[in-house]
């Protein structure tokens, strides 16, 4: 069984949910729509108070190449554009539209008919990409049409579709791919030809048997496309170590980006919302998202308008429990720690989880006892004691030296550390202060 | 509610490892060469034990107390107790009480403490003890109880070890290497010695046991011990009435519990594979030069007590792969 060479952890799969099948979560009463979900430039409001949009109206325009339009959710009046608490806990400008009824654009095709021919050229997907908003949504949230248009003097060699799902918990791709088979892999072709490859991989890992089985099934009517079965291995979710996994090759350290290697990596969540745009003429608007957690009365996967506040989508799955200690917006290893429930669902929100007190609290920290277990499991063969030890002394010359940009912030040193290091906290006071640095360095050349 | 919520950054998981689990662990691999210590030597290995694990742990705690004024002991966390346990199976089962109490001082207080505790400590502080001991104590330190004596402490009879035959065969005792006992015994543990390093077999039973639980990686004591075979066997070859046969070599002396549970101690190992590696082949190379060259019959502490100590430099030099560093195909 393939996986990725360096490092690894696997932490306890808690895929509560993977039985739910995905459900229609009802409208909310008023959508939220933050300006910023994404990497890149922030979008520009082109609504304003008063104006009346329907579900695929188009609310903002991309900031800029790097950056994603938005597109309303719902059908209704804009209430205000005002600054609203994101799942970053910063306060960002955002849309606000109040919800009446549930009145769609007329282009968007809503019958469930598969439409799998696709004869348009490669730039013409890659501009109904852009057109539609849609952007990487594993949770990084990059745009997609960029990976899409390889830089000169890159060529791309083959695409790598991310449904590994390796942070526990969540399963929203996982009953993407048995429920919607068909419409991923016909995603995947389209974003195969926008790439201009003939070969497309899906990489799974092996704790999905019945979504592997499925899809090999289903993938022989699709030429080119492959299943590769993974070992569970986190963070095999990573794009370079995805990469590493399925074919074998290694990203070299930044700033060099997965197209240097031939491979262009899109999650599977996204390649639906490619086959959506394309074929139906449908921007993102909603997406699925795992709601879970051990203390929640029944975890689920809803298929959830954005804008939506995660209150609605904890209400349905049974209730916000009294012993609630940490929400966190997307999985347990790499995701954020919400200030409060009123936080709306984006394009990158791939679940939102549930801990209870006990669970949430972080164990004190003790001395370093160099049991060099950090160092064995980094994926990316750093050394988590030392760069976080120069942090914490401020040495960043010394911290960039020991690549402390190679870090992927995936938690895994921070995870196994026997004497509770917070780790992860201090590398990425480094990363970020080397990153200015490196920034700043740039800018006088 | 709201401002009730926990907000802290990822990882919002922890594997459930913890300090304690790990020495701990460390104890119940220490278990099997126990219970043999116990079988062979008796009394003696039992007082020697207590002795050294009370003085450790007492030594640890006034420290932190009175000197260094901490609020929170570190003994809950088990490593004072790994020390005491390791310090007592370097020493001979009827050694002096009074004699115990100053290495565990030594141990504690000059290789632990004064470095700031756990984590910070360059040398094994067990090996400090141990060696600290054998300097000042060299006559009580090297004279060794016949085994299987088991009501006897201070009074037990001693004879001479197999490292000391060993070494009277390099010096050229040409009918020194005929009275070793049997490989076979060596093995088991059925020789004199110090108390947990007579039986080669509980000593890998406990490897077998960190290395389940994944307590230690292979690295340390693999190259080691492959060293050891190696370059004691070339020697083998060359000379085999001057020099033992590898296997001898292996099962005799610390080398066993040098090379299992003191070359492997955390806090003073290096951090990488690499590192490790290049660490286990010196200590086992310094091993054999001192035992087959140098003045002392037995090299395994002096060999990790002289690598303790480049082990900063090996982790200046050995880092690990990189991520990307190479790219195949
Ligand atoms: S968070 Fe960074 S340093 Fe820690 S294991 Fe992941 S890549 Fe390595
Ligand atoms: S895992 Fe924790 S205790 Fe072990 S070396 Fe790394 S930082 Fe130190």
């Amino acid at each position: 069984m393939k996986t990725f060479r360096i490092g690894g952890v696997h932490p306890a799969e808690n895929k509560l949910s993977a039985g739910k099948a995905i459900e229609i979560l009802a409208l909310p009463k008023q959508a939220v729509f933050p300006l910023s979900q994404h990497i890149g430039a922030p979008a520009t409001a082109i609504v304003k108070k008063g104006d009346v949009v329907k579900v695929g109206t188009k609310i903002a325009e991309a900031g800029g190449f790097v950056s994603a339009s938005i597109f309303s959710s719902v059908s209704g009046k804009v209430n205000k554009v005002d600054a609203v608490v994101d799942a970053s806990g910063y306060r960002k400008p955002a849309i606000f539209i109040d919800v009446e009824g549930d009145e769609w654009e007329e282009s968007i095709d809503r019958s469930p008919v598969l439409v799998r021919e696709c004869n348009l050229t490669p730039e013409e997907i890659v501009a109904k990409v852009k057109n539609a908003g849609i952007v990487g949504m594993g949770g990084a949230c990059f745009p997609t049409h960029v990976k899409l248009s390889p830089p000169p003097g890159c060529k791309a060699e083959c695409v790598i579709i991310n449904a590994v799902e390796c942070e526990p918990y969540l399963t929203a791709d996982h009953r993407l791919m048995l429920e919607k088979a068909d419409e991923v892999l016909v995603g995947v072709s389209i974003l195969m030809k926008a790439a201009k490859v003939t070969k497309g991989y899906i990489g799974i890992e092996n704790n999905k048997p019945d979504a592997i089985k499925l899809m090999a099934q289903k993938a022989i009517q699709y030429p080119g496309i492959e299943i590769v079965p993974l070992q569970v291995k986190y963070p095999q979710g990573g794009e370079k170590q995805l990469i590493d996994a399925v074919i074998g090759r290694q990203v070299p350290a930044p700033p060099a980006i997965p197209i240097n290697v031939g491979a262009v990596v899109q999650n599977v969540g996204t390649a639906f919302a490619v086959y959506e745009a394309v074929q139906k003429n449908k921007p993102l608007f909603e997406r699925i998202v795992t709601v879970t957690g051990k203390s929640l009365k029944s975890p689920s996967n809803f298929l959830t308008r954005m804008g939506t506040p995660m209150s609605q989508l904890i209400d349905a799955a049974g209730g916000l429990p009294e012993n609630t200690g940490k929400v966190i917006g997307g999985g347990p290893m790499m995701g954020k720690a919400l200030v409060n429930t009123e936080v709306p669902i984006c394009k990158g929100s791939s679940g939102v989880l549930i801990m209870n007190d006990k669970e949430a609290a972080r164990a004190e920290a003790q001395p370093c006892i160099r049991c060099a277990k950090c160092v064995s499991v980094c994926p990316m063969g750093l050394e988590p004691f030392l760069l976080a030890t120069l942090s914490a002394h401020k040495d960043w010359e010394r911290v960039e030296k020991e690549d402390v940009m190679s870090c992927i912030e995936c938690g895994s040193c921070q995870f196994t550390c026997p004497s509770h290091r917070h780790l992860l906290d201090y590398i990425r006071l480094g990363k970020g202060t080397v990153g200015g640095i490196i920034r700043a360095r740039n800018a006088k050349k | 509610m709201a401002n009730k919520l926990i907000v802290s950054l990822s990882p919002h998981v922890h594997s459930g490892d913890s300090v304690q689990k790990n020495m701990y662990g460390v104890l119940v691999a220490l278990i099997p060469a126990l219970l043999v210590s116990f079988y062979m030597f008796g009394l003696g290995a039992v007082v020697v034990t207590l002795t050294s694990v009370a003085a450790c742990v007492f030594f640890e705690w006034a420290i932190t107390k009175f000197i260094l004024k901490r609020e929170r002991s570190t003994i809950c966390d088990g490593s004072a107790i790994i020390t005491g346990v390791l310090l007592a199976f370097n020493l001979p089962s009827n050694l002096p009480l009074w004699i115990i109490i100053i290495g565990a001082l030594v141990a504690i207080g000059v290789g632990k403490m004064t470095f700031g505790g756990l984590g910070c400590n360059p040398f094994n502080p067990a090996l400090v003890g141990r060696i600290f001991l054998l300097i000042s104590f060299p006559v009580q330190m090297t004279s060794w109880p016949t085994v299987q004596q088991w009501i006897s402490y201070t009074d037990a009879t001693t004879e001479a070890t197999p490292l000391a035959l060993m070494k009277m065969a390099v010096k050229g005792d040409v009918n020194a290497l005929e009275q070793l006992p049997e490989t076979l015994n060596l093995f088991l543990g059925n020789n004199p010695g110090s108390l947990g390093e007579v039986s080669a077999l509980a000593l890998l039973f406990g490897l077998g046991y960190m290395l389940w639980k994944k307590i230690i990686s292979w690295h340390i004591p693999v190259s080691i011990l492959a060293t050891v075979f190696v370059c004691a066997g070339l020697m083998h070859l060359v000379d085999p009435v001057a020099y033992a046969s590898p296997l001898a070599h292996l099962f005799t002396g610390g080398l066993m519990l040098g090379a299992i549970f003191m070359a492997t101690d955390y806090v003073t190992s290096p951090m990488t594979h690499k590192g490790m590696i290049v660490y286990g082949v010196a200590i086992g190379f310094l091993t054999i030069v001192i035992r087959l060259f140098g003045a002392y019959p037995e090299g395994m502490s002096f060999a990790i007590f002289i690598m303790n100590a480049f082990t900063p430099l090996i982790n200046t030099y050995c880092k690990p792969k990189r991520f990307g560093e190479v790219v195949k195909k």
